[in-house]
């Protein structure tokens, strides 16, 4: 290909002299030149005439013109010279290429910069990766260090366990051979002892012997007389039978403690079986109906029918009274297996309600968990309802006593009738309280009416006595007296006032508390007036008599 | 009944009244009342004589010389009617009788703490022997003294032996440098042996429940190991650390109340009452915050019998607790409950325990410890009680009456009797 001279365009910027030189050196050194990147500078203005004198001058137009044609063509932009081999330019073309060469220079100088900004972005990668390179081969440094100062202290530990160990086997070692000291030595002594033994058997042999021998009258037994046995029976002579008794004895003894043990042992192991059976009744109800949930005891499928076959005949033969082996083992087994189950079941439960705090579940996690949603809702409500009803109860407390604040007349209304509740308590209570007086009034003068009445009629017997007396007495002395004429007004009168007397007797008897009380005295009193007026009237006539002692009495009392 | 020099005196239990005055030969020794309570036999060792008194007679009176064949033990049989006197050297072991003035031998006595054993209805004894360096057991009716079963015994050096309560089990362990124990029946079978460790000092102490239910075996290495009556098996090992941390015992810690004196009522010369308050400080109960750590005492090393490991065992009458004492921790009790298997309560004392006993009727147990106080706990609570004497009383011992209602509390030189107040319900 032909050389790529470098087809500098004039600059805008100042130093235009630099680039002309520029140019000028690379046209001179073109055989060179390969491709170089060069900083192309922007299209011209209008400054630079100059430097296209440079280029083409008056003289050599057309062959720089030939020669653009030439550079053009080999570019493959098309001629620029007109169809004709003549020397016309065709302007059209000349116009083209000039615009083709403008968007090439444009394509380029975008080209450029793009080159550029990667050669950037590749210098500072590069420098990104150099400074990464530099600290990883730091740490592997570090780490490399590390591991070796660990393998050292690998190495130490190792060391110091083989010591260890070493000392362990060695105080081993010791601890046998101070045992087998120990031991041969215990052998020795007992050998020692042994021997010493025997001499001293002999040395006692021989003191009995003399102590026998000497048969000293001192070894006595002086009693001033028998003693009775303890139980009282006699004692009897050692005999054969005597001696099978005493086994006997013996054996029965033990034999009557090995039953005592084996009854008690009974007992607990009775109890034991009660007890586990219970228990596994218990495990087997808590456990959920295993038919159920067929998904969860799969595994369990074939075990599943032993247990409740082993549960229906141990419960129903009764078997717990046996005690052999196979029935211990069938109680033993099933109750574990009941508890395992039972464990299973349990640990499952915890792990669905672990499952419940983190996420996603099971059906029965979710229905639990809507359930539960469910009935928070609806206790939310309840609350909430809860909540307004107390709300506005207190709003209506509020405005009930709030409300009066702003009208004097409630208040005063409501003062009001405070007020005539309490005037009308007071009333009652000033009436209570009169009547209360009136009652006790009528009380006193009833009581003085009584004491009165008991009064005169102590003296009315008096008076009727002694009237009665004297009337006796003088009906034997004056028996001509014409006293009937007065008597009869008299006792009249008597009997007027003594009926009148009864009847005020009766009323103060009958209605004592009626306010008629103060009424009552005065017929009362009045009666006796009038028997006082009345003269010492006597009269014979039987009726009159008990009246008029009576009046007589009374008279003389008072 | 006690004994003063070569005078024997009985006095009344309930009223301290002086019944009877015996004068005996020489300085008593040993004195035991028969189990009907009708004779006291008076051991004097040096003279090699036996007296017995009777309290229905005070005129009767019997003599058992042993002669040159001296004297080392002796007690009473069951039945109340034999005397056994172990002579010296323990060549052999007398059986005199009262009733019928016969005399039984039994040869070969072991010499060693508990080489008699009579079982609680008094039908049986059991008695160590040692013939050729072998140690046998053997078994006597204490009816007629026929030997019903002999047999040998798998220890080294038989330390003691022990029934059950319910007379059908006897218990026999090893002397210290072993640790074995063997649990033979009636009828002398072996029924179980129990080996907890070897080599270290083994058993100090055993005690059986008084259910038969349990077996307390007290060891040197300050643990108590209880064995159960169905297998024979361990079932719990109770141990006795210096500090207690765990926080449902209760620990009782004694404390001293110094008494207050008013100056002012000081008078001169000091009266009884205010002198003995002065001298004998009062004490009382406090509860210490758990964990407590109590005062431990190193034995010596090289001494032999060394004051480590359970020294006392004792069960209480309801079976429901068990009290220790370890010689390590030589101050306090610890108080097992046995129901559940755990410590329930220790005292803290401020001297050194010198014994204690359980109430024979209820869960009290009564705690001496050297000085003029007693102690009595009950699972209501506990309860320091001085002794109201002038001077110093040191009570070195205690015994319980049989009915629980009185203590008797010894000293060197006195003794006296403590009445409780039973509660009216």
């Amino acid at each position: 290909m032909g050389d790529w001279k470098t087809i500098t365009v004039p600059v805008l910027s100042s130093d235009s002299k630099t680039t002309l030189q520029y140019t000028s050196e690379k046209r001179l050194s073109s055989p060179g030149m390969n491709s170089q990147v060069l900083r192309l500078p922007l299209p011209s203005s209008k400054s630079t005439h100059s430097f296209f004198g440079a280029f083409c001058t008056e003289e050599n137009i057309e062959q720089s013109i030939s020669y653009l044609n030439r550079e053009l063509t080999t570019l493959g932009f098309p001629s620029i010279y007109a169809e004709s081999k003549g020397k016309e330019l065709n302007l059209i073309s000349i116009i083209n290429c000039m615009n083709e060469l403008l968007t090439l220079q444009h394509k380029n100088l975008r080209a450029q910069e793009e080159i550029e900004m990667q050669h950037l972005k590749l210098g500072s990668d590069m420098d990104h990766l150099q400074n990464c390179y530099a600290k990883l081969k730091e740490q592997m440094e570090l780490s490399k260090r590390e591991i070796i100062g660990l393998q050292e202290r690998d190495r130490q530990l190792q060391s110091k366990n083989r010591n260890l160990h070493q000392l362990l086997k060695n105080e081993k070692d010791e601890v046998q051979k101070l045992q087998n000291i120990i031991s041969s030595r215990a052998t020795q002594y007992n050998h020692d002892m042994k021997r010493k033994e025997r001499e001293y058997n002999k040395l006692k042999e021989r003191l009995h012997q003399l102590v026998m021998n000497k048969k000293d009258k001192k070894i006595a037994m002086e009693v001033l007389n028998y003693v009775g046995r303890a139980d009282g029976k006699r004692g009897a002579w050692r005999t054969d039978k005597t001696e099978a008794r005493n086994e006997e004895e013996m054996y029965k003894v033990l034999l009557s403690d090995y039953e005592q043990r084996q009854k008690q042992l009974l007992v607990e192991n009775a109890e034991l079986k009660k007890v586990l059976q219970q228990m596994k009744k218990e495990i087997i109800s808590l456990l959920p109906p295993q038919k159920q949930k067929p998904r969860e005891r799969s595994e369990d499928g074939p075990v599943l029918s032993d247990p409740e076959e082993d549960i229906g005949e141990l419960n129903k033969e009764n078997m717990w009274e046996l005690s052999c082996e196979t029935v211990r083992e069938q109680l033993t087994n099933s109750i574990r297996k009941q508890w395992r189950m039972l464990k299973n079941h349990v640990e499952k439960l915890d792990n669905q309600v672990s499952r419940v705090h983190s996420g996603p579940l099971n059906e029965k996690d979710v229905i639990s968990r809507e359930d539960h949603e469910l009935e928070t809702e609806k206790l939310e409500l309840e609350i909430q309802q809860c909540k307004e009803m107390i709300k506005t109860q207190q709003q209506l407390l509020q405005q009930q006593l709030m409300s009066p604040c702003d009208d004097d007349t409630t208040l005063l209304l409501q003062d009001c009738y405070l007020l005539e509740e309490r005037e009308r308590l007071q009333e009652e209570w000033r009436l209570f309280r009169e009547q209360k007086k009136n009652f006790e009034k009528e009380r006193r003068s009833f009581t003085e009416a009584a004491i009165r009445l008991g009064l005169e009629r102590k003296a009315f017997e008096e008076d009727r006595g002694a009237w009665l007396k004297q009337q006796f007495l003088s009906m034997s002395t004056d028996y001509k007296h014409s006293e009937n004429v007065t008597t009869p007004s008299a006792f009249l009168g008597s009997s007027d006032q003594d009926n009148r007397l009864t009847k005020s007797t009766s009323q103060q008897r009958k209605a004592p508390c009626i306010s008629n009380g103060p009424v009552s005295p005065e017929p009362w009193q009045t009666a006796p007036y009038m028997t006082r007026n009345s003269p010492a009237s006597k009269e014979p006539a039987g009726d009159s008599k008990p009246s008029q002692w009576v009046e007589s009495g009374k008279e003389e009392t008072k | 009944a006690s004994c003063v020099q070569y005078r024997l005196v009985v006095r009344d239990a309930s009223t301290l009244q002086i019944l009877q005055l015996y004068t005996c030969l020489d300085q008593i020794q040993y004195m035991e009342w028969s189990s009907d309570s009708l004779f006291i036999l008076c051991a004097m060792y040096k003279r090699g004589v036996v007296q017995v008194w009777s309290l229905e007679q005070p005129d009767w009176h019997c003599k058992i010389d042993e002669g040159s064949a001296g004297l080392v033990a002796s007690c009473w049989s069951p039945d109340g009617r034999h005397i056994l006197n172990t002579t010296e050297f323990h060549l052999r072991i007398t059986v005199w009788s009262l009733c019928t003035k016969s005399v039984s031998y039994i040869k070969y006595p072991k010499a060693c703490q508990q080489g008699i054993a009579f079982t609680k209805d008094g039908r049986y004894m059991a008695v160590a022997e040692r013939r050729d360096c072998k140690d046998f057991i053997s078994i006597f009716v204490c009816s007629d003294w026929q030997l019903l079963r002999h047999f040998d015994t798998e220890t080294q050096d038989l330390f003691g032996i022990e029934w059950a309560p319910n007379g059908c089990v006897l218990a026999a362990w090893d002397t210290c440098l072993e640790y074995k124990i063997l649990l033979y029946s009636l009828d002398g079978r072996l029924l179980s042996a129990y080996r907890a460790y070897e080599w270290s000092l083994g058993i100090k102490s055993a005690a059986w429940s008084p259910s038969s239910q349990f077996l307390a075996i007290g060891s040197y290495d300050e643990k108590v190991r209880i064995l159960n009556h169905v297998t024979w098996k361990k079932i719990a090992e109770f141990e006795h650390p210096a500090t207690i941390a765990s926080t449902k015992t209760i620990v009782y810690k004694e404390v001293e109340k110094s008494p207050s004196v008013e100056t002012e009522r000081l008078s001169f010369p000091p009266t009884r009452t205010l002198a003995s308050s002065l001298f004998s400080t009062q004490s009382k109960y406090d509860i210490s915050q758990v964990p407590v750590s109590l005062h431990c005492v190193k034995p010596v090393a090289d001494r032999a019998n060394p004051k480590m490991g359970i020294g006392m065992l004792a069960f209480s009458p309801d079976n429901c607790f068990l009290a220790t004492r370890n010689d390590n921790i030589p101050n306090a009790v610890w108080i097992w409950d046995i129901q559940k298997l755990k410590l329930f309560v220790v005292l803290e004392q401020l001297c050194a325990i010198q014994s204690f006993q359980w109430d024979p009727r209820q869960p009290r147990l009564a705690v001496c410890t050297g000085n003029s106080k007693v102690y009595l706990w009950s699972p209501a609570g506990c309860v320091s009680v001085q002794v109201p004497v002038e001077g110093d009383f040191q009570i070195v011992s205690l015994s319980w009456h049989s009915s629980g209602d009185s203590m008797v509390l010894l000293s060197k030189d006195n003794f006296c009797v403590c009445y409780l107040e039973r509660e009216e319900v």
